[in-house]
């Protein structure tokens, strides 16, 4: 491998081809002091993300935002024009017949959850973001595939090329790369 | 998504035979599923490809016919102003609700045999409601100003009727189209990174590297993923009741005798389910067949379609009966009189069909040999499929065609042009499918790769 320079590098990725190898990994991580150090696999493991703590989301209350708003647009809509901008007698009913406006409420507000989910899920990933140093190694191609990954971040406090790599070294990964920024 | 693997001592694992043929590993699953798209076009999809644009260009032909003369190329009159349009617009909205359950319903009971097959479920589901769309928008007679549906500000200040089952329609529709497209996206987004590091060539890479959106399997990305996917699905779950509970409330708020009756929600919903497990049978069959997926869409997986085939059928069966039990006991002449003229009438050939195909074809799938005989399956789902097109036009049809005057009645059948539009549909489905199949890996890789035997292995480790 080559001299290893500190200047401009994003952090140090090992690759794993087993996920158990990589739950070991992350304990180790935790125990020698990193924090900003992420794993990556080509399907959701739930022990990485017990390994690593990664339980709260804010989603289900953005959602649940989402949904409130669009029962009150969904109830605006129909309110406002059935009895305000455009009232129709239909059979002697009352203007403001609000039994008949529950299924546009309701369709509303599964529009607007669902479009927070899959927005707010985006915005909280950080996504689309199509440049990100990662792509940089040849070798994370296969995190979509069928390989597992650690990356150790640069702007961890703990961070130190060389030590850091002999660290990763240790935890029996196929291999170790510098990822470039 | 979120239904991880269960350990191997879970009675829910215990299927008798597996749901991923053994010996698979993420590597060969991703290899299998991504090459059916990054390998040469196989001869028979141009063939299948031509064949289906031929379709679609009787639909385009048709409705530009349509829009040439109008409505009056159909075969509605009156008393029958809601002929074929009405039929398959129905028709087309039920078949896409099994691939909503499959995606949805299945996910939050953690049945995970549904992963290799809730992809494809998912797009005929698309692609059923985007020809359903076409129906109301072409009978509108003039289609060109289908946005007067839409609550839009206009210089007229016209509003839409909200006490109107017709505009609960269109919400429900618009609703289910955006969130089927959202969920089958957000369902993509692994397997568009897949495709986009799998890519021979630059400009796929692109095409797929925007679409994934920078994916890059992050744990912290994954966790916020799998509550999305499961916030989702329970968002789908009561929409995608809702809609055909909707589109029964255009029958059932009338006063028209086999329309106003409370049974019409429910039993919607389950022939709902019903037509499109058959329609998933029908597309899975030879899918799997022609691109050697049995691997993945295995024997295990049509015994149980075929289940939730019989069992939802015997739900639309009961619908029936209810129907024939109102007509007598709600004591009303007008209802009897529609319920004899529905078995004994001119459209009698047609009830009977009907009670073939979704009552007495169905009654095979009690047998396991039917079950796991391909072409008996099959054979089973065409008739399913074509019986519930039958259950529409009666129900349709016959409450429509002898009115509670008798100076009023008519009789209706389709017209050439009513059936170019409808096999015309046909055409604009299959064509997007087969543009689907040829484009995006239909079936989920990273939802297989989460039922290997790999994946369960860090589950023992679990402190």
């Amino acid at each position: 491998m080559s001299a290893v320079t500190t200047t401009n590098l994003h952090g140090m990725l090992a690759e794993f081809d087993d996920p158990e190898a990589v739950v070991e990994a992350i304990h180790r991580t935790q125990e020698e002091g990193y924090t900003d150090f992420d794993t990556f696999s080509p399907y959701p493991v739930e022990e990485f993300a017990d390994a690593q703590h990664a339980h709260t989301s804010w989603l289900p209350w953005i959602v649940l935002a989402g949904g409130v708003a669009g029962a009150l647009t969904g109830w605006a809509l129909q309110f406002i024009t059935s009895t305000e901008i455009y009232p129709m007698n239909i059979g002697g009913r009352p203007f403001n017949s609000w039994p008949a406006f529950i299924v546009v409420m309701f369709e509303c507000t599964i529009l607007f959850g669902a479009f927070s989910a899959v927005f707010g899920m985006l915005a909280l990933n950080g996504l689309p973001a199509p440049y990100h140093p990662l792509f940089n190694v040849e070798s994370f191609k296969r995190a979509s595939q069928d390989r597992y990954f650690l990356c150790i971040e640069a702007k961890d406090p703990n961070f130190d090329a060389e030590r850091t790599r002999a660290f990763m070294e240790s935890l029996n990964p196929i291999e170790v790369n510098e990822v470039e920024e | 998504m979120a239904n991880v693997p269960f350990s191997d001592d879970d009675p829910r694992t215990r299927l008798k035979s597996p749901i991923v043929a053994p010996g698979h590993t993420p590597a060969t699953v991703t290899d299998k599923i991504s090459t059916v798209i990054t390998a040469e076009t196989p001869k028979w999809w141009f063939l299948g490809a031509a064949a289906a644009f031929g379709l679609l260009s009787i639909f385009l032909l048709s409705v530009g016919m349509l829009f040439y003369k109008g409505v009056g190329i159909w075969g509605i009159n009156n008393p029958v102003y809601w002929g074929f349009a009405i039929i398959n617009f129905v028709w087309w909205i039920g078949i896409g609700h099994a691939g909503t359950l499959i995606s949805a319903i299945l996910l939050l009971l953690r049945q995970n045999w549904r992963n290799s097959i809730n992809r494809f479920a998912e797009a005929m589901t698309i692609f059923a409601v985007a020809c359903a769309g076409m129906f109301p928008l072409l009978h509108l007679g003039r289609p060109w100003r289908f946005y007067y549906l839409l609550p839009i500000p206009n210089t007229f200040e016209l509003w839409p009727q909200f006490r109107s089952p017709l505009i609960w329609d269109v919400f429900a529709v618009t609703t289910y189209a955006l969130v089927s497209i959202l969920f089958w996206y957000v369902g993509l987004i692994p397997d568009l990174a897949t495709l986009r590091d799998r890519a021979k060539n630059k400009f796929a890479a692109s095409i797929y590297g925007i679409l994934a959106a920078g994916w890059r399997g992050s744990t912290k990305h994954w966790h916020q993923y799998e509550v999305a996917s499961m916030l989702l699905a329970g968002l789908a779950t009561p929409l995608v009741v809702s809609v055909h509970t909707v589109v029964s409330f255009d029958f059932a708020t009338s006063q028209l005798p086999g329309w106003h009756t409370t049974i019409f929600p429910p039993y919607f919903v389950a022939g709902a389910v019903f037509a499109g497990f058959a329609m998933v049978i029908t597309l899975a069959l030879p899918l799997r067949y022609l691109f050697n997926l049995q691997d993945f869409i295995t024997d295990t997986h049509m015994d149980l379609m075929g289940k939730v085939m019989l069992a939802t059928g015997l739900i639309v069966v009961y619908g029936y009966a209810i129907e024939i039990f109102i007509g007598w006991y709600s004591g009303s002449p007008y209802e009897r009189y529609m319920l004899l003229n529905r078995m004994t009438g001119p459209y009698q050939a047609s009830y009977i069909a009907l009670f073939v195909c979704n009552f007495v074809a169905v009654q095979f799938l009690w047998s396991k040999r039917v079950r796991s005989s391909m072409l008996a399956l099959f054979i089973v789902s065409m008739f399913v499929n074509v019986g519930m097109w039958l259950e529409r036009f009666v129900i349709v049809v016959t409450s429509l065609h002898r009115d509670f005057m008798p100076s009023s009645w008519g009789m209706y059948q389709g017209t050439i042009w009513d059936w170019s539009t409808f096999v015309g549909t046909i055409g604009l489905f299959l064509t997007l499918m087969f543009l689907f199949i040829r484009f995006l890996p239909m079936i989920s890789i990273f939802e297989m790769r989460m039922i290997l035997p790999e994946a369960s292995k860090a589950k023992k480790e679990k402190h």
